[in-house]
């Protein structure tokens, strides 16, 4: 016994060594001499999630892979603020009846792989982000382009009968044509997007390795992708662009939530954030000063009807009235700020700021705080089916507080009976949307896709279009839509959809609730931080203090 | 031995069928697309989704599904890829292990040095001050939520005090991962310094205490060998499945931290509906699980000569 194996109870040296890692303010101190200094190869951090898919031009559609996307990619054109072109890797881009497009190229532009930058670059791959073989979720973007059916038939299981589209031709090195199915004034615009860029001859060769390893034509070349951990791009010396970078790279870092990446800007380990934590809304502004971003950007929040439902079509399809009167119930003012904590601006119309055709009080009175007008236009229209009505959201998203903000205030307002109809999360909530199962009214976003009103409109309001998951179908309204969109000019089709905006209030397809804003900052060791648009900071600006 | 072992492994098998199964028909059975999700509120057209659920064998049946996926694992370690990213799951499970097994097993040290020690002084000293206090403080840590304790340690040592960073950075190294293995391990900490005053405590009045202490042996053996050999095995049961627990269970306090670990995985592989990945982690989780239990079993045999195995 006195010889028995005693159990050893090893006990591991934990060290307690709470290091202390200098953390303490260590640069507040700074060099004197070199306050204000600009470092031109200076690099600086951006807080980003790990994005979704792999970094392809025809399927990046999320914020957090186009973020990065945006740097190494350059499209022919870009938007300015005020939604005019400006000319990228395009020298110019022509047409006489927004059907026929002549693209002229800039000389000179290379590849990060060396390779030139051809019109050759762009039709090929065009042709292979819309062909249904590669299934690219950005595909129907080629859509105007004659010969897109060929390529990707929209029957389920069918097999493409061509592998080019015949409305792509190149003329030249640097000279290609594009032939749409009818005219698209603002077909122009659209070829902003990242599906629209070109790719390097080698990428098809290994078009996995081009989702990791992507070789593109941007301001930044890529330089590695730690998966969950970070993105890092450099500065492409050789770029040809307008936007060259005012600093030597990006390093996207991977945060689990944002109060994390908050708490890391405050203590200087990210300069760059793109969104603030709804906890720290409250305080951002005292913490970072004028460091603290504010400023609106391209979306829209909505409450969509579903026609389908029961409710709005039997015995007899409801009265835009009805519609109308939940729209003026509404008390935006109060909800965006006390609720939304001022992140959100009431919506006054359908199309959101920032883009060509914005106009002030696009919905014509109808997002007015009126309860005395809300009940009676309801009573005009004949009530609201059941007195009932209640609103989809996905609870996993930080909807449920302004969902039930506004049901109260319907509620108080008209005395029509207002619910929230929670589903767990994002996944159920689109799936309830997709079958068709949304019992009443659910909420619904959208973020431009390109700077021009007929994106907030005829993409979600025409039959069939993609963003119309209520199955809004009014045959007036799509008569209207497509004679905007075989106006002869851009500005003719601007001007007809603001026409059919403020028209767009006795259809009521939708209730516009408030535009987005950009709640960021960024750190002591930048300057020069802009966001563009679609809320995403412009990361060739950004300049990195030595 | 030989034997109990042997089948002890063999009943792993069933076991490792039967929970690969539930929770392969579970996720299927969530309502929610998983490739239609990837769309968001733009959509998608029928083309382009019914390619992307035929490439990922997602139009086939259930059981077929399932067939090929176990085929893959058993013959070629092949976990499958995850429907978004398209990464293979063993690259994203080679990522998510290590980080977790490092915060684990920092956890795991704290709570089996702190714990221990604490149970070991309040069961020699029962009734008395040092008991009490240490009574009181396990009350405390077991009754504050994981996610508030997280919080004050952040606030105070990060924010306060400047001792440490708030968040783990990505190059994830030991030193901040102290903390949130302090956070982590806190709660089991206190069960196991409970479990081991009380189970000392009890035995410190057992015959064969009476019987060492007559023979006139050092204090430092008689508890040293005879109190703690034979009142660590309710402890060691403990720590055995604890393992499994700190390994899985470790969401809250990886979101807190920003941590990359199993945890934060499994959260946003149920959200995405990532099934495959989901069973991949439940299915490493579920060996790690048997291991250790197995493990535990066959200490009982070291620690009290008295439990033999056929």
């Amino acid at each position: 016994m006195r010889g028995a194996k005693s159990a050893k109870w090893v006990t591991g040296a934990i060290i307690v060594a709470l290091a202390a890692t200098a953390c303490g303010g260590g640069k507040s101190g700074g060099g004197s001499d070199a306050k204000g200094a600009v470092d031109p190869n200076g690099i600086f951090s951006v807080e980003l999630g790990e994005p979704e898919k792999p970094l392809l031009t025809g399927d990046t559609m999320e914020s957090n892979g186009s973020a990065v996307m945006a740097g190494l990619f350059s499209t022919l054109v870009d938007y300015k603020a005020d939604g005019s072109l400006e000319m990228i890797n395009a020298e110019s881009v022509t047409t006489t009846d927004s059907k026929k497009w002549t693209v002229k190229l800039k000389a000179g532009w290379t590849f990060h792989d060396g390779t030139p930058v051809t019109s050759k670059s762009f039709v090929d791959a065009w042709n292979w982000n819309a062909n249904v073989k590669n299934a690219q979720g950005l595909s129907s973007w080629f859509a105007d382009i004659k010969g897109f059916d060929k390529v990707h038939p929209e029957a389920e299981g069918a097999k493409p009968t061509a592998e080019t589209m015949e409305g792509l031709k190149v003329v030249d090195e640097t000279t290609f044509t594009i032939e749409l199915t009818k005219a698209v004034p603002y077909f122009g615009h659209k070829l902003a997007y990242i599906v629209f860029a070109p790719l390097p001859a080698s990428f098809y060769k290994d078009p996995e390795a081009g989702g990791q390893k992507p070789v593109g034509n941007g301001p930044y070349k890529f330089k590695s992708w730690d998966h969950k951990k970070k993105i890092e791009i450099t500065r492409y010396d050789d770029y040809k662009g307008p936007n060259k970078a005012k600093n030597g790279g990006v390093v996207f870092k991977n945060y689990t939530t944002l109060e994390a990446a908050y708490e890391d800007l405050k203590s200087g380990n990210v300069d760059v954030l793109r969104q603030i934590a709804p906890k720290d809304l409250p305080v951002y502004r005292q913490d970072l000063g004028d460091r603290a971003v504010d400023q609106p950007y391209s979306a829209i929040q909505t409450i969509a009807v579903a026609f389908y439902a029961d409710q709005w079509k039997k015995p007899k399809a409801i009265d835009p009235r009805v519609v109308q009167g939940l729209s003026m119930a509404i008390d935006r003012a109060t909800i965006t700020k006390t609720v939304l904590n001022g992140t959100r601006e009431p919506a006054t119309g359908w199309v959101a700021k920032g883009v060509l055709g914005f106009q002030e009080d696009g919905g014509a009175g109808v997002t007015k705080f009126d309860p005395a007008k809300a009940k009676e236009l309801i009573k005009a229209g004949g009530g609201v089916p059941n007195n009932k009505i209640s609103i989809q959201y996905n609870a996993d998203g930080g909807h449920k507080e302004w969902v039930d903000a506004v049901c109260n205030s319907i509620q108080q307002a008209t005395d029509v009976q207002c619910v929230g109809d929670g589903k767990p999360d994002f996944q159920a909530d689109l799936t309830a949307r997709k079958t068709k199962q949304v019992k009443s009214l659910y909420r619904s976003g959208w973020v431009l896709d390109y700077p021009v009103n007929a994106n907030f409109i005829s993409d979600l309001f025409r039959t069939g279009a993609g963003g119309n998951q209520g199955d809004f179908s009014n045959k007036d309204l799509d008569a209207k839509i497509a004679k905007a969109d075989s106006a002869a000019t851009l500005d003719e089709s601007v001007k007809a959809y603001q026409a059919i905006e403020k028209d767009l209030k006795n259809y009521m397809p939708s209730i516009p609730l408030w535009y987005y804003k950009v709640n960021a900052g960024f750190s002591e060791k930048v300057s020069g931080v802009a966001y563009g648009q679609d809320g995403d900071p412009i990361l060739t600006g950004v300049e990195v203090k030595k | 031995m030989g034997r109990y072992v042997a089948r002890r492994l063999l009943q792993m098998i069933p076991v490792f069928l039967g929970t690969t199964l539930l929770i392969f028909l579970m996720v299927y059975s969530l309502p929610g697309d998983p490739v239609a999700g990837m769309f968001g509120d733009k959509g998608a057209d029928p083309a382009t989704l019914a390619k992307i659920r035929h490439d990922l064998g997602l139009d086939l049946p259930l059981w077929q599904q399932y067939w090929n996926y176990m085929t893959d694992i058993i013959l070629h370690f092949d976990f499958g890829t995850q429907i978004r990213n398209g990464r293979p799951i063993t690259d994203v499970l080679g990522e998510a292990f290590p980080v977790t097994l490092q915060l684990a097993a920092l956890a795991f040290a704290f709570e089996l040095v702190f714990g221990i020690g604490l149970g070991i002084i309040a069961g020699l000293k029962a009734g008395r001050l040092a008991d009490n206090a240490i009574l009181i403080f396990t009350l405390l840590i077991i009754s504050i939520p994981v996610f508030v304790l997280g919080f004050i340690i952040k606030m105070v040592f990060a924010f306060e005090l400047g001792w440490i960073e708030p968040n783990v950075s990505n190059d994830q190294l030991v030193s901040e991962m102290i903390a949130p293995a302090i956070v982590l391990g806190g709660l089991s900490l206190a069960y196991v310094a409970r479990l081991t005053r009380t189970s000392m405590a009890e035995n410190l009045r057992a015959d064969y205490m009476r019987t060492a202490v007559a023979k006139g042996l050092p204090r430092r053996r008689v508890i040293g060998v005879h109190l703690m050999r034979n009142s660590m095995i309710p402890v060691v049961t403990f720590l055995g499945t604890d393992i499994g627990a700190l390994m899985g269970g470790a969401v809250v306090t990886e979101r807190i931290f920003n941590i990359k670990g199993v945890g934060g995985l499994i959260a946003e592989s149920i959200t995405r509906r990532e099934g495959s990945t989901l069973v991949g982690l439940v299915t490493i989780l579920v060996i790690i699980y048997l291991v250790t239990s197995l493990l535990i079993d066959l200490l009982y045999a070291v620690l009290d000569p008295r439990i033999r195995y056929a």
